[in-house]
């Protein structure tokens, strides 16, 4: 039953590729599928450009932004990726769109000015992965407390801690 | 707190003067977990709203790089834990569809099932809960009553009433008995009455109304470049649903109609929800009386899912199975993929984003909860309401702490 779902995607899915082709001359694309999912590889030293090519193709959703520490897998040569879930909403196509970041630049132009749903995503990224995005309208840690040193997702860091929450300063009533 | 998160960029000296900060949270009855909102109001007119989160972070999706993919099933039952199994069903869909397990019919109906009926425990929780912030009790005892009802079907299934961890890769923990069928089918037969009470109660009560209509609008477009979801976005006029547009589970077999409105407003929301309900007891009805029979594993190479307990007590084989399936340096090798998979959870759209390595765990788990991405919305739905206006938005829209935090 997927297939026959999936079918008439990959018309449309082709007429994003030559579209995509057009307007991102010269940016090299790589892409691939994996059960029915189509996904492409952008530089990230064109992401701004790219992300605007993806919303005029139609992806006019931004479903999910994250990233994923490559440290320990298999055979990669980056350390960060970052995932772009798309989304057209007039036609369901959903596009996954990936960048690749090593240290020590772990900066990235902000997709706020895109699609403004990136907001919190990206700040969730910064606070768990330490990847910076900048030209971000209120950039800071989302979910952990702001002193905080560590970021605590990526693979270096030990799933028990570092004793963080032990050592949090004892703020009395008088002072807070 | 420090105070930088006080100062709004979007004002000007000049207007700031005269304004007053109030603290919302993290306790407040009507944040149900704790969420922390920093207010800035005129009057009593609200000027800026900043939400302040990450008090329930428990470092759950570490913990999904830790455990398998049957074990983190106890993780992902406590983020909605609203509605424990939608978590649950999200997850395996997404597991089931990296390592490209088809699950058998007889699966695919008991999930559907328990999928709309938690659709139905949410909306329940959501519409009573915040007809009980805005000053009217009876309709929440109506809706929790019913909750009562799901709670047990849920342990007739799985022996849990609440953290159910019924879902494993390819199949159910157990298969579900005669007795379980009818229940969900008294369920369905008794809930439109109990539905009219409720609604008459709430719908059409002019306190309610006066309260939620025209407060904290979402346009369409804010609805889709921010990223709403499910009854938020098909209130602001989205109509989009990943039971009928990506159908999974068994919903291709099914007569249903997708519920949204115009309004954009915390009425539509709550409207939409109410509609839902109605679509979820149609699609159980249907359901409930067409359970194919057969097994509830998927049938496969034998090392995808556990064996039926039966068989591990009661043969060599069985538990030769079940020690290859739980042993970590035996189980089935994950493809190294990765996959983004959603489902239409009783918020909205509830994906994982999973990165497989080669071994029976995730080595990325990603969670995309449509809380996150609902209450990053709410300073622009505060726009221009009332104080006594915040708890009926932060009501319509449904935020699950633990699930917004993880």
């Amino acid at each position: 039953m997927t297939t026959e779902t999936t079918k008439p995607n990959s018309a449309e899915i082709d007429a994003v590729k030559v579209k995509l082709a057009e307007s991102l001359n010269g940016v090299s694309l790589v892409w691939s599928e994996f059960r029915d999912q189509t996904r492409v590889v952008f530089p990230s030293t064109e992401l701004l450009k790219c992300l605007n090519a993806f919303k005029a193709a139609g992806f006019d959703q931004l479903s999910d932004l994250t990233a994923v520490d490559l440290l320990e897998y298999g055979n990669a040569t980056d350390r960060f990726e970052v995932v772009y879930c798309l989304l057209n909403i007039d036609n369901g196509l959903r596009l996954i769109a990936k960048t690749y970041l090593n240290e020590p630049d772990l900066t990235i132009p902000s997709a706020t000015s895109v699609w403004f749903g990136a907001d919190w995503l990206e700040r969730e990224v910064y606070d768990m992965y330490g990847i910076l995005f900048s030209d971000h309208p209120n950039f800071k840690r989302l979910l952990l407390p702001q002193e905080f040193q560590s970021f605590p997702m990526r693979k270096d860091y030990p799933v028990k801690g570092r004793g963080e929450r032990h050592n949090f300063p004892v703020i009395t009533r008088a002072e807070s | 707190m420090p105070l930088e998160l006080l100062e709004s960029p979007d004002l000007n000296a000049n207007q700031r003067e005269g304004l007053w900060t109030l603290n919302f949270g993290p306790q407040h009855p009507a944040t149900h977990t704790t969420l922390r909102l920093v207010l800035q109001l005129d009057g009593e007119m609200v000027i800026d709203a900043e939400p302040d989160i990450g008090f329930l972070h428990s470092g759950f999706e570490k913990l999904g790089e830790v455990l398998d993919f049957n074990q983190y099933v106890t993780i992902v039952d406590r983020m909605n834990y609203i509605s424990p199994m939608a978590n649950e069903i999200a997850w395996h869909h997404a597991v089931e569809k990296l390592l490209g397990i088809e699950l058998t019919p007889r699966c695919k109906y008991i999930r559907t099932i328990f999928a709309e009926l938690m659709r139905i425990h949410d909306h329940l929780l959501c519409l009573g809960t915040c007809v009980l912030d805005l000053g009217g009790a009876t309709a929440f005892m109506y809706a929790f009553n019913e909750r009562e009802t799901i709670y047990e079907i849920c342990e007739r299934a799985s022996g849990q009433r609440f953290h159910t961890s019924y879902t494993r890769v390819g199949g159910l923990l157990y298969d579900v008995t005669d007795d379980w069928v009818t229940m969900v089918r008294d369920f369905a037969r008794n809930f439109p009455k109990v539905y009219r009470d409720f609604s008459g109660l709430v719908m059409k009560n002019r306190i309610f109304v006066e309260r939620t209509r025209d407060v904290g609008v979402l346009s369409r477009e804010e609805a889709i470049a921010g990223g709403a979801t499910g009854p938020v976005a098909r209130a602001s006029g989205v109509v989009r649903d990943l039971r009928r547009d990506e159908p999974y589970l068994a919903y291709e077999d099914f007569d249903f109609d997708v519920c949204a409105s115009q309004g954009g407003d915390c009425y539509a929301r709550f409207q939409v929800r109410m509609m839902e309900m109605l679509e979820s007891i149609k699609i159980i009805e249907q359901a409930v009386e067409n359970i194919p029979a057969g097994p509830i594993f998927a049938p496969g190479t034998g090392k995808e899912t556990i064996p039926d307990k039966r068989e591990v007590y009661r043969s060599i084989e069985g538990l030769i199975h079940h020690f290859e399936n739980v042993m970590p340096n035996r189980q089935m090798p994950a493809p190294k993929e990765s996959v983004y998979a959603a489902t239409e959870s009783p918020n909205g759209e509830l994906g994982y984003y999973i990165v497989g390595n080669g071994s029976f765990r995730a080595y990325r788990a990603r969670t995309r909860p449509p809380s996150v991405l609902h209450f990053s919305l709410f300073s622009r739905m505060m726009r221009g309401c009332m104080l006594s206006d915040v708890v009926a938005v932060l009501g319509s829209i449904n935020i699950i702490a633990a699930e917004l935090d993880r």
